[in-house]
C-alpha cells in the first residue's frame, strides 16, 4: 500500500513539475516571439501568406457553422420569447448572444480545430524531419522565420473571423426570424440597433477574440514546437492542442466576462 | 591561424543519465575531407550538432576558426554557423518551397542580392550537383538521390568553409552513392572547404576521404588514412572495415542469459 501511494505521489510531482516546465517553455517561447516582431515589419509577406492559411481557408467553416449557430438561435429564441409576447425582440437576442459569447467562442473553438490543428502538425513535421534544424544550421532562427509570423497572423485572423462569424450568425437568425416565422423585419433590426452597445458589447467581444487569437495561436505554436519528432509525438501533439485551446477558451471566456461585467 | 578549422578537445556528452562521449578528441585540417565512422547509436550525428552549437558539451569544447562553439552568444553562434554548410540526412529540405527556392532560401536571408544575382547563384550551385534541370519541382517529386544533392547544392550555397554530411549515402542507390561521393570531393576541393562525413558505409567512403575516425562506446577507438585503417590489425577496424557480424562490437544487445530467460517463461 505505501508502495502504491508512493508511486501515485510519484507520478503526480512528475505531472505537477512537467506541466510548470511547459509554462515556462511556453513563456519563452512567446518572449521570443515578441523579440522577432521586428522582423516581421521586414518581410510582410511572410504574414500575408500566413493569415492566407489561417485565416482565409478557416473562413468557409467559420461562415457555414455561423449561419447555422444564427438560425438555431433565431429559432430558440423566437420559441422563448413568444411565450412573454416580445417576439420582436428575437434580433437583441441573437445580436447580444452572438457579439458578446458565441461570436468570439465558437470562432476559437473552430479556429483551435481547423487551424491550430495545422499549425501544429505542419511545425510538428517540420521538426520531425528535420527542417527547423536545417534552418537553424543556415543560421536563420525558426522562430523567426517560422513560428512568429504564424502567431500574429492568428492573432490578426481570429478577431475578424469573429466578427464575420457575428455577422454572418445575425443574417442566420434573421434569416429564421424574419421571412420564416414572421417577426417583423424593422423591429427586428431596430431593437437590435438601439440594445448593441458598442463599447459594452461588440468592444468587448472584439477583446475577447483577441485574448482567444494569442491563446490558442500559441497553444497550437508551442504544441508543435515542442511535440516528440515522431508521429506519435506529432499525432498527440495535434489531439493536446485542441483539448488544451478548448478548455483555455472556455475557462478564460468566464474569466473575461467576468471581468467585463465587473467593469 | 590554425591548420585546423574544426578541433575537438576532450569532449564528453550525455543526456538522461547515458554518457555518449567520454573524452573525444578530434581535429579537422582545413582542406580535407574527413569522415567520422561508426555503428549505429554511436553518437556521430551527436558529434555534428556539437560542432554546429545544436548541443553543448558536458565537459571540454568543440573550436570552430578558433571560437570555441558553446560559449558563444546567439548572434555569435549565428555567425559561426555561416561559415557552416550541412547536409542532414534526408536532406531536410522544405517542402513547401521548390527546388529553386530552397537553393535560394539562405541566399535570400543572408544577402541582399539583386534577384538576377540569386538567380545565377541558385543556376550554379544547381548546375554543380546537375539538377539545373528540376528547378522547378518540389521536394515530393524528387528521389531520395536528387533530395540529398538539392540539399548538398542548398548546404554550399553560400560557399562556406567546413561542409557537415550526415549520413550522405543512407538508402541510396549505387550510382546515386557514387554521384554523391563524387561531389563531395569535388565541392570540397572546388570551394576550399574542409568536409566532415559522418557515416558507416565503408567501402564508398574510403574512395574519397583524406583522413577516419572511427568511433565507438564514446571514444575515439581508431583513426588514420584508409589505407592504414584498410591494412589495420586492430579488433574493432578489422570487424567494422570487412563487415563481421560479431566481434568488439557484439551481435546482441546486453541482455540476461537467453537459456535462464526462455526458463524463466513469458515474464518479459
Amino acid at each position: 500500500m505505501f508502495k502504491g501511494l508512493q508511486g501515485a505521489l510519484s507520478s503526480l510531482g512528475h505531472r505537477v513539475i512537467e506541466g510548470i516546465w511547459r509554462i515556462g517553455a511556453g513563456a519563452r517561447l512567446f518572449s521570443y516571439i515578441c523579440f522577432y516582431l521586428p522582423e516581421i515589419f521586414k518581410r510582410p509577406r511572410l504574414i500575408v501568406r500566413e493569415i492566407f492559411s489561417t485565416g482565409v481557408l478557416s473562413l468557409l467553416i467559420i461562415i457555414v457553422s455561423a449561419f447555422f449557430v444564427g438560425m438555431v438561435l433565431g429559432l430558440q429564441g423566437y420559441n422563448t420569447l413568444q411565450k412573454y409576447g416580445s417576439s420582436e425582440s428575437i434580433g437583441v437576442l441573437v445580436a447580444l448572444s452572438l457579439v458578446r459569447e458565441l461570436g468570439p467562442v465558437v470562432t476559437a473553438l473552430l479556429f483551435a480545430g481547423r487551424a491550430g490543428t495545422a499549425i501544429t502538425a505542419e511545425i510538428g513535421l517540420m521538426k520531425a524531419t528535420e527542417q527547423l534544424s536545417a534552418m537553424e544550421m543556415m543560421a536563420v532562427s525558426p522562430v523567426a522565420r517560422v513560428i512568429a509570423p504564424r502567431f500574429w497572423a492568428g492573432v490578426i485572423s481570429m478577431p475578424i473571423l469573429a466578427a464575420l462569424f457575428s455577422m454572418v450568425g445575425v443574417l442566420g437568425g434573421y434569416f429564421v426570424a424574419v421571412p420564416i416565422v414572421g417577426v417583423d423585419s424593422g423591429a427586428f433590426w431596430s431593437q437590435m440597433q438601439a440594445s448593441v452597445d458598442f463599447r459594452d458589447d461588440i468592444v468587448n467581444g472584439v477583446m475577447k477574440s483577441l485574448v482567444f487569437g494569442v491563446v490558442c495561436t500559441m497553444i497550437a505554436l508551442f504544441e508543435g514546437y515542442d511535440a516528440p519528432p515522431t508521429a506519435e509525438g506529432v499525432s498527440r501533439a495535434t489531439t493536446r492542442t485542441v483539448v488544451n485551446s478548448s478548455l483555455a477558451v472556455l475557462g478564460l471566456d468566464f474569466i473575461l466576462t467576468a471581468l467585463m461585467i465587473g467593469a | 591561424m590554425s591548420d585546423n578549422i574544426v578541433e575537438i578537445d576532450n569532449l564528453s556528452f550525455g543526456y538522461k543519465g547515458r554518457l555518449l562521449h567520454k573524452g573525444i578528441n578530434m581535429v579537422f585540417p582545413r582542406g580535407k575531407v574527413v569522415a567520422i565512422m561508426g555503428g549505429s547509436g554511436s553518437g556521430k550525428t551527436t558529434l555534428l550538432r556539437l560542432i554546429g552549437g545544436q548541443l553543448n558539451p558536458n565537459v571540454g569544447e568543440v573550436r570552430v576558426d578558433g571560437d570555441v562553439v558553446h560559449k558563444q552568444s546567439l548572434d555569435g553562434l549565428y555567425q559561426l554557423r555561416r561559415k557552416m554548410g550541412m547536409l542532414f540526412q534526408f536532406g531536410a529540405l522544405f517542402t513547401d518551397l521548390s527546388v529553386y527556392e530552397n537553393v535560394a532560401f539562405p541566399i535570400r536571408e543572408h544577402t541582399d542580392l539583386p534577384e538576377s544575382m540569386v538567380r545565377d547563384f541558385v543556376m550554379l550551385k544547381l548546375n554543380a550537383v546537375g539538377l539545373r534541370g528540376a528547378r522547378n519541382l518540389m521536394p515530393t517529386e524528387l528521389s531520395g538521390g536528387m533530395a540529398r544533392r538539392v540539399a548538398l547544392a542548398r548546404a554550399v550555397a553560400l560557399d562556406p568553409q567546413i561542409i557537415m554530411y550526415d549520413e550522405p549515402f543512407a538508402g541510396l542507390d549505387p550510382i546515386s552513392m557514387g554521384v554523391v561521393c563524387n561531389l563531395i570531393r569535388s565541392l570540397n576541393d572546388a570551394l576550399g572547404a574542409t568536409s566532415i562525413v559522418v557515416t558507416h558505409d565503408v567501402h564508398e567512403t574510403f574512395t574519397f576521404v583524406d583522413y577516419v575516425y572511427f568511433v565507438s562506446g564514446g571514444v575515439v577507438v581508431a583513426e588514420g588514412t584508409p589505407e592504414e585503417l584498410t591494412n589495420s590489425d586492430k579488433p574493432f577496424v578489422h570487424q567494422f572495415v570487412h563487415g563481421e557480424a560479431d566481434g568488439p562490437v557484439p551481435f546482441h544487445y546486453p541482455a540476461p542469459d537467453y537459456k535462464r530467460e526462455v526458463l524463466r517463461g513469458h515474464d518479459v
